[in-house]
């Protein structure tokens, strides 16, 4: 890998129509990776899920009333690894206890962290004082 | 959303036109099939030809409406699913779920 260091940071108003924007960076994010050899089509659309999905748990579940208006999300690329951290301030949850899907019986519910683990090398949210990330890593 | 509802033979088409359905948009798909399906149709073929982004809350639109049609005893199908997005039903191995088509021709081709 060849692209140079990359951070985009961005903060937008806690409203689904916003989920579109923030898609559209994974995907255009892509288009930096120089040496990248994998499938370009299929990284771009898991960035754009990925993302995508992230934000839109912080904005259905995850903001106290102090910061209910904004999502934070962060986007840094650098050699060889893409790490996106969500930033919330809810009450957090523990991400080993959130179930698999059960495939034999979908449900409506319940894909959108499966995608995100299934998609992404490494998962983790972490709680602290001010807030909670969740971060993501793909290895590249 | 934009949507086409039309009538090919005995079935109701409807044609999404949007590029990408989320979490914005798919409250809004949901109530739309249930309204369709609702209105007696039983026999839905959702052509997914322009959508080239889906995520979890759209799958779930779709699943909504397949099991509303399935407790009615209808036929609830997908056609014109972009490679992508079609990914994302093998992922969660709901193309083991749904009735998928390549196009509207090949459900008209397939009628018993």
């Amino acid at each position: 890998m060849c692209s140079s260091v990359i951070q985009v940071d961005v903060i937008v108003p806690s409203h689904t129509k916003y989920l579109d924007l923030i898609g559209s960076i994974g995907e255009r994010i892509v288009k930096e990776l120089d040496g990248y050899t994998g499938d370009r089509e299929a990284l771009a659309y898991q960035l754009n899920l990925v993302l995508t999905e992230a934000t839109a748990n912080v904005i259905k579940h995850a903001n106290d009333d102090q910061h209910k208006d904004t999502v934070r999300i962060s986007i840094h690329l650098q050699r060889d690894q893409l790490i996106i951290k969500v930033y919330d301030h809810g009450q957090g949850f523990d991400l080993d206890k959130v179930p698999a899907p059960d495939f034999d019986h979908p449900t409506e519910g319940g894909m959108g962290l499966f995608f995100i683990r299934s998609m992404m090398d490494s998962v983790t949210y972490t709680r602290q004082t001010e807030y909670n990330v969740l971060e993501i890593i793909k290895n590249l | 959303m934009n949507f086409n509802l039309e009538k090919i033979n005995n079935f109701s088409v409807l044609t999404i036109q949007n590029e990408r359905i989320d979490a914005h948009n798919s409250a809004e798909l949901k109530e739309y099939l249930l309204e369709i399906i609702e209105s007696g149709e039983n026999q839905l073929i959702v052509q997914l030809k322009q959508v080239r982004f889906i995520d979890s809350s759209g799958l779930g639109a779709l699943l909504f409406g397949h099991k509303q049609l399935a407790a009615k005893s209808g036929r609830f199908m997908l056609a014109n699913i972009q490679p992508q997005v079609l990914s994302m039903f093998e992922l969660t191995r709901l193309t083991r779920v749904f009735e998928i088509y390549a196009d509207i021709n090949e459900v008209l081709s397939n009628q018993p």
